[in-house]
């Protein structure tokens, strides 16, 4: 028997199973990359236009930050420098997801003992997700170069392939940390934060440089998406970065897979305490989700730290573009184009501090589902005291962080403490209803939550996002509750969206407590 | 006697799946009461309703002489529930779990707490996925039997327990019921009922079937015999009682209802014995009777 026997096996019943997410993963980030060139069309449709953009993206490092470095003024350049960035982070967030779901997470279930009990080779489990990742990645290149061909072959095809690239890079990078790792939720956090710190890093090489040339931008993979230049005489040899770091990446993860034993990870759980301190449910909660906060406020404070030193050269953005700067404004600020920058990067915590407080509060989800909170509740505990542990958890740590994100800004930047904590805080009314709304899921549909609760968050991200970008209509806009509140620091202070932000919350979260109360336990 | 748990016309459905189709159950205070029946015949839903974690559609029940839903809280200050398939917190100790439910119900004694640990061979440092199957039951059964309360539900408890374990579950049981305490006891190894349930509960389909003691199950059930007659056998197949006789010239094996015992051994000495064979009904027979009875409505 060959150690990849069963791998046509496997990846046919793999990708059955990802037969709906990941299409919808693939087709949300096709769309919004398709959708950009005549939109692009329709914000710099002269030629003065795009001079403009080119002489205020040289002058303002925050703008190269957040969006990348422009290589040519045509609408393909425009398409691959305005969503490229994104484009790559959705792409490499869905290769790892692929790979921890039908790597880690099977293991971790024990579902994939069941399986390697079978006619499986040694090697055809970790074979079969990888190739699920490239069926994945490989759509997504065919659809971005198909959609992209009328901007020019070359330059589509490298697009297209670069972000497939991507994907790939961030697949066999979560094969690797799927191996180190005993749990699926540690293997998706750690590559998360790769990705993020891959992140950072091109954004620090952006804003130093206006040519993508930083170091520090050619060790991000980011980076190399940007320097590959796509419809702007595409250096085809950038690939063979990807290649190697596929090849090598998927290389390593072969090897540690082949030593370790199915099940065990390299860093095996460490003996614990014979006794235990832990009597409540909140405290048990606070020691299940500690970890999580810390990454996240750590995470939260560096980029604070690193905004807020990026704060002092967004003043450099004066440029004779109307619409350039209307988006700007529309994606934070009104006045003043520090202040508009500091919302502008304040909102964007903000969206994603939503993503923590989804996942903070499916954690009741997850309790509940694995059989974990059962023993519990059959215990003196009530429901609504053992949600409570993980509610605090996540509506004040969504808290926590906001200020944390604050205290990184006085660090970074140094000016305008208060009015930024401010900023800070004003976004948690709307943090909190995202909040609300996957508490009030979790009380009414259980099954539906984990799916329907990251809809909406990644929904609210793209419209706060992309949408002013896209010239949305206000009517999609406002569907964020993000659309809703005063643009701080900058804009005057409004309690009116703000207050009623905040009912909306409770309603939702109350709601959600009165239907888990009275509904069955699943399980 | 009072009653720990009464059950009656319980009805539970999932959807289009009937899993409780008017279900009674009545456990006294101080038995230890077997509850029996094949897999998804409706066992872990009526443990579930009456530890609130399932509301019942129709029907009543009590527990401890309180609302299983409304007074959820204050029930299962006075119950310990082990489940049959435990999982832990991956980066929580077995001990640190053991006392964590143990502090949820007030404390437990310390003394009886390492007694168990020792007797059960637990390392209590290890972390959640560390442990094999039966090490996760055993962490339950520690936190269950260490803490003080009135019932204990135990749902398929020994699961992946090893013979011996099986025998330190045994002995743990009989003191709890030496105690006064009772116990809820989902099984489906029988000879570990028969040990030590008072009196069982076998349900089917949803439904109570049985319930009373062994004895009187026994007598309702059937030993079977194996004898070498003498001669060949005279008027067996007419005796009352008699079922799945089989004839191998001298050799006869047959199954008689136990109260009509007497009339056949009667007819047996008068052909003249050689050797007997006589199999008191086993529960597993009674449980199979009831299975096959399943099998055959369908």
């Amino acid at each position: 028997m060959s150690t990849l026997t069963g791998t046509g096996t496997l990846l046919r019943f793999a990708l059955r199973r990802d037969r709906v997410t990941t299409p919808v993963w693939i087709a949300v980030n096709a769309l919004t990359v398709l959708s950009m060139p005549s939109t692009l069309q329709s914000l710099y449709g002269t030629e003065a236009e795009r001079t403009d953009l080119v002489r205020q993206l040289q002058t303002n490092a925050s703008f190269r930050a957040l969006i990348g470095p422009l290589h040519d003024t045509s609408l393909g350049g425009l398409t691959a420098w305005r969503v490229g960035v994104y484009a790559g982070l959705l792409a490499a967030v869905t290769g790892l997801l692929v790979v921890v779901r039908h790597t880690r997470d099977e293991e971790e279930t024990g579902r994939a003992e069941l399986l390697a009990s079978g006619a499986v080779g040694r090697r055809a489990s970790l074979t079969a997700a990888l190739l699920t990742a490239a069926v994945a990645n490989g759509a997504l290149a065919l659809l971005i170069t198909a959609g992209l061909a009328q901007q020019g072959a070359a330059g589509a095809l490298s697009f297209g392939l670069g972000l497939g690239a991507l994907g790939m890079v961030f697949a066999t990078m979560a094969a690797i940390v799927a191996q180190l790792t005993e749990s699926a939720r540690l293997a998706r956090g750690v590559t998360s934060a790769v990705l993020g710190a891959a992140f950072v890093l091109r954004a620090a090489g952006d804003s130093v440089k206006t040519d993508g040339s930083s170091p520090w931008t050619w060790l991000s993979p980011l980076g190399w998406l940007e320097n590959l230049r796509p419809f702007a005489a595409e250096r085809w040899w950038v690939l063979l970065l990807f290649a190697a770091a596929v090849l090598v990446q998927a290389g390593v993860a072969y090897v540690l897979a082949g030593r370790r034993d199915l099940g065990m990870s390299f860093f095996p759980a460490r003996p614990g305490p014979a006794t235990g301190r832990l009597g409540s449910a909140a405290a048990l909660a606070w020691r299940l989700q500690r970890g999580g906060v810390l990454g996240w406020s750590l995470g939260f404070f560096l980029a604070g730290v690193i905004y807020g030193g990026l704060t002092e050269g967004a003043a450099g953005m004066v440029g004779d573009n109307k619409n350039a700067r209307e988006i700007f404004e529309r994606m934070g600020g009104q006045s003043g184009l520090t202040d508009a920058f500091l919302a502008a990067m304040v909102g964007m915590l903000g969206l994603i501090a939503a993503l923590y407080v989804v996942a903070s509060v499916l954690r009741l989800n997850g309790e509940e589902t694995s059989g974990r909170a059962e023993p519990l509740l059959a215990g003196p505990v009530s429901r609504l005291r053992w949600a409570a542990g993980h509610l605090t958890i996540a509506f004040a740590g969504a808290a926590l962080i906001m200020l944390l994100a604050g205290a990184g800004f006085a660090v970074g930047y140094g000016k305008q403490v208060g009015p930024i904590l401010g900023a800070c805080l004003v976004q948690l009314p709307a943090v909190w209803v995202i909040g609300g709304l996957a508490l009030l899921l979790y009380g009414l549909a259980p099954r539906l939550c984990a799916p329907a609760s990251w809809g909406v968050a990644v929904a609210v991200l793209l419209i706060g996002w992309v949408g002013p970008a896209l010239n949305a209509p206000r009517l999609v806009l406002d569907l964020s509750p993000f659309g809703h509140l005063p643009k701080l620091p900058g804009g005057g202070m409004e309690w009116e969206p703000v207050m009623i932000l905040l009912g909306l919350a409770a309603v939702l979260a109350g709601a959600g407590l009165a239907g888990l109360r009275r509904r069955d336990l699943t399980g | 006697m009072t009653k720990a748990i009464t059950v009656a016309g319980l009805h539970k459905s999932f959807g289009r799946t009937r899993a409780l189709d008017g279900l009674d159950l009545a456990v006294e205070a101080g038995e230890v009461h077997g509850f029996l029946g094949p897999n998804g015949s409706g066992k872990s839903t009526t443990i579930r309703v009456l530890l609130g974690l399932l509301r019942a559609d129709s029907g009543a029940a009590q527990i401890l002489g309180r609302d299983p839903w409304t007074d959820a809280v204050e029930v299962h200050r006075r119950i310990a529930y082990v489940p049959g398939d435990v999982t832990l917190w991956r980066n929580l100790s077995g001990g640190e779990v053991i006392d964590l439910y143990g502090r949820l119900r007030g404390g437990l004694d310390k003394a009886r707490r390492a007694d168990l640990i020792d007797r059960f061979e637990l390392d209590p440092t290890k972390k959640g996925r560390a442990y094999s199957k039966g090490n996760r039951q055993k962490v339950a059964l520690v936190a269950a039997f260490a803490s003080d309360v009135d019932l204990l539900i135990l749902d398929e408890p020994t699961s992946g327990l090893d013979p011996l374990m099986e025998e330190v579950f045994q002995r743990c049981v009989e003191e709890e019921r030496d105690r006064g305490r009772t116990v809820l006891l989902s099984s489906h190894i029988l000879s570990e009922v028969e040990e030590l349930c008072d009196r069982v509960s076998i349900i089917r389909a949803g439904r109570t079937v049985e319930s009373g003691s062994l004895a009187d199950l026994r007598h309702l059930t059937r030993t079977s015999v194996t004898a070498e007659l003498a001669g060949p056998p005279n008027g067996l197949a007419h005796l009352p009682g008699v079922h799945d006789l089989d004839v191998q010239g001298h050799r006869i094996r047959l199954q008689v209802d136990t109260d009509q015992l007497t009339a056949v051994l009667r007819s047996l000495s008068e052909t003249g014995v050689r050797s007997l064979t006589s199999t008191p009904p086993t529960l597993e027979e009674l449980f199979l009777r009831h299975y096959q009875d399943e099998a055959a409505v369908r």
